[in-house]
């Protein structure tokens, strides 16, 4: 494989083009006459012009670079890497969605809309809630969602809560979702055994508490245990829970977390619920609350009368919209194709098969990398460099050589808490073989720790581009082709 | 690793130099090894109120983002410039050019309420 693929624009040849489009069968006419003049280009643009084989063999080698779950195991730590299954893609490209306008009538979208008013309603179910919005674009996005209706109700209660509480397991989006709401983040630390500190909690929570963001089990694969507490401590102050849902995949129908105390969760459909994921197309993240917050959901909400499904506007209290339309409904349908096919038993298989997963991956890699925490882990394991940081080897040199074995590397440097941490969540959708292999290449790696470092700390050596320097590219990125 | 004997120090790793009425502040060299390359600072203007153990400043790394708390109370009267061209100051030299600010004290006892150097060398190899 060449390292340095041309652009596009470099292989261009004037004259060249990649399909003969023949004689218009419609007059032509000036451009002038239809396009207001400021409006027009002063030059042509500087289109690329390729033959038919030069534009296919040039898109079909970039996408040989590429790396996602359809090439390998992508044992990424709190993102749920898992396998999408591709009957959902058949599924979301009915005509009866794709030709769909989502301005037209209620009334000739039923379907569509029966879709939307199920999906809230499962996840409500899955979630505990009394009420889901499916909007959210991601995440993150349902955070923002999340907290501007947790403000929403205390001001509608006259009252003025500023501070959210954070623990330092926590992902970096909690703290920045309170900052982009206009709420300042109280950090609160973890004990030893990796769980929230009840005192710190305690000392950290009152009069002044819009809520407490958690995420359960946390970022280190660990159910936090006091969680009963934790929400009695957060209302007895008169706070509202947040449940991150980016580690919903160790819990589904074996514990809810409207049952744990929360009052407001995001789902991430595009991890937990088998919809592509990063690169591969946009994210969902559907947004439950309890009954005291429903007012506040964003508008339209999915409606049905017992008869007819609609759209509802007419909510004084809504805090808004927060995305066009009715969020990434293609992703909505592939999500709910999943919950359909899996069904209440299979969805509890999905999250027994992901915490075994993890708990194999764990025993046997314990002995080789350290583990900070004892005991068992739930859908994802944490261990660490520490046992190859007397040979020089970090987390990241790690993470480069297990890409001479063809393994996307494990989340590295996160949890902010566990020193030199690899995060690795195998998923459910991984056979024993897949994992076997992995763990065979993070022990040979351990033992070369020993024997030559030199070797992982130059690696990867089998990958188009070798090492790359980081560093150089944080400090002075070069993001445009033509400087 | 340097923990010089004539500074300060904070659980958090950063360090401060008393000159008068001004403590300059920056962060140990444990703190910048753990961090790795330093690839960004966020300077905090000069003017600014800066309350001790109230996070200031941010320091982004090839790793991560993390706050830097303030160490003592009071008024940023300069800021390391040189830093939004050359973060990696901080790398090569924590405890020299790599500071990053100068706080006038508003109670000029409150360092001596800091770690000495051999508590923070106490920290410091807990920590590794």
């Amino acid at each position: 494989m060449k390292e340095n693929q041309p652009t596009i624009f470099e292989i261009s040849k004037p004259g060249r083009f990649a399909l003969d489009l023949g004689k218009g069968d419609v007059p032509a006419c000036d451009l002038e006459t239809l396009v207001p003049a400021h409006l027009l280009r002063a030059k042509p643009a500087e289109l690329p012009e390729v033959s038919q084989p030069d534009l296919m063999r040039h898109y079909t080698a970039l996408s040989t670079r590429n790396f996602g779950v359809d090439s390998g195991f992508y044992p990424l730590g709190s993102c749920t890497m898992k396998y999408n299954p591709k009957v959902n893609e058949d599924v979301c490209r009915y005509p009866g969605f794709t030709d769909l306008h989502p301005l037209q009538d209620p009334e000739s979208a039923q379907g569509a809309l029966e879709l939307l008013y199920n999906m809230a309603q499962h996840l409500a179910e899955l979630a505990g809630m009394d009420a889901v919005t499916l909007q959210p674009a991601a995440g993150a996005h349902g955070e923002l969602t999340g907290l501007k209706i947790i403000k929403a109700y205390h001001r509608s209660r006259g009252e003025t809560r500023t501070k959210v509480i954070v623990p330092d397991s926590a992902h970096g989006t909690n703290p920045a979702t309170a900052t982009v709401c206009g709420l300042e983040t109280v950090g609160v630390k973890s004990a030893g055994d990796g769980l929230v500190c009840l005192e710190a909690l305690k000392a950290a929570a009152g009069p002044d508490t819009a809520a407490l963001m958690l995420t359960n089990p946390n970022t280190l694969g660990l159910f936090e245990k006091n969680i009963r507490e934790i929400a009695e401590i957060i209302h007895d102050a008169g706070g509202l829970l947040y449940y991150d849902g980016a580690n919903m995949n160790a819990i589904m129908g074996l514990a809810r977390p409207g049952d744990m105390g929360f009052d407001v969760v995001h789902l991430n459909l595009h991890k937990t619920f088998a919809t592509p994921h990063g690169g591969g197309g946009p994210g969902s993240g559907p947004v439950g609350v309890k009954k005291p917050l429903i007012p506040f959901l964003p508008v339209p909400v999915p409606s049905f009368d017992g008869q007819k499904y609609g759209l509802d506007y007419d909510r004084p209290s809504s805090i808004g919209r927060i995305h066009s339309f009715y969020g990434n409904f293609g992703v909505i349908v592939r999500a709910y194709a999943y919950i359909r096919a899996m069904g209440p038993e299979g969805l509890r298989q999905v999250s027994e098969d992901a915490v075994l997963n993890a708990n194999y991956c764990l025993s046997r890699l314990r002995e080789d990398y350290h583990a900070p925490f004892a005991g068992n882990c739930l859908h994802e394991c944490v261990l660490t460099a520490r046992n190859q940081k007397p040979f020089g080897v970090k987390a990241l040199d790690i993470a480069k050589r297990l890409l001479d074995y063809g393994y996307h590397p494990p989340t590295i440097y996160f949890p902010l808490i566990v020193e030199e941490a690899l995060m690795i969540e195998p998923t459910e959708t991984e056979s024993k073989e897949t994992l076997d292999g992995f763990i065979r290449a993070m022990r040979e790696i351990a033992a070369e720790a020993g024997t030559d470092a030199a070797r992982i700390l130059s690696a990867p050596h089998s990958t188009v581009a070798g090492r790359l320097d980081e560093t150089a590219a944080a400090r002075k990125p070069v993001v445009r082709w033509k400087p | 690793m340097k923990i010089p004997k004539e500074l300060r120090y904070t659980k958090d790793h950063e360090w401060v130099r008393v000159e008068g009425t001004v403590a300059v502040v920056g962060i140990t060299d444990f703190a910048q090894l753990q961090l790795g390359d330093i690839v960004f600072v966020e300077l905090p203007g000069e003017g600014a109120m800066v309350k001790a153990g109230e996070s200031f400043t941010v320091i982004e790394s090839v790793k991560a983002a993390s706050d830097i708390y303030a160490p003592v109370s009071g008024k940023i009267v300069k800021v390391n410039a040189a830093l939004a061209d050359a973060p990696d100051l901080i790398n090569q030299d924590p405890y020299g050019d790599g500071w990053l600010v100068a706080v006038e004290l508003a109670d000029g006892s409150e360092p001596d309420g800091l770690l000495d150097n051999d508590a923070y060398t106490r920290l410091a190899e807990e920590g590794q």
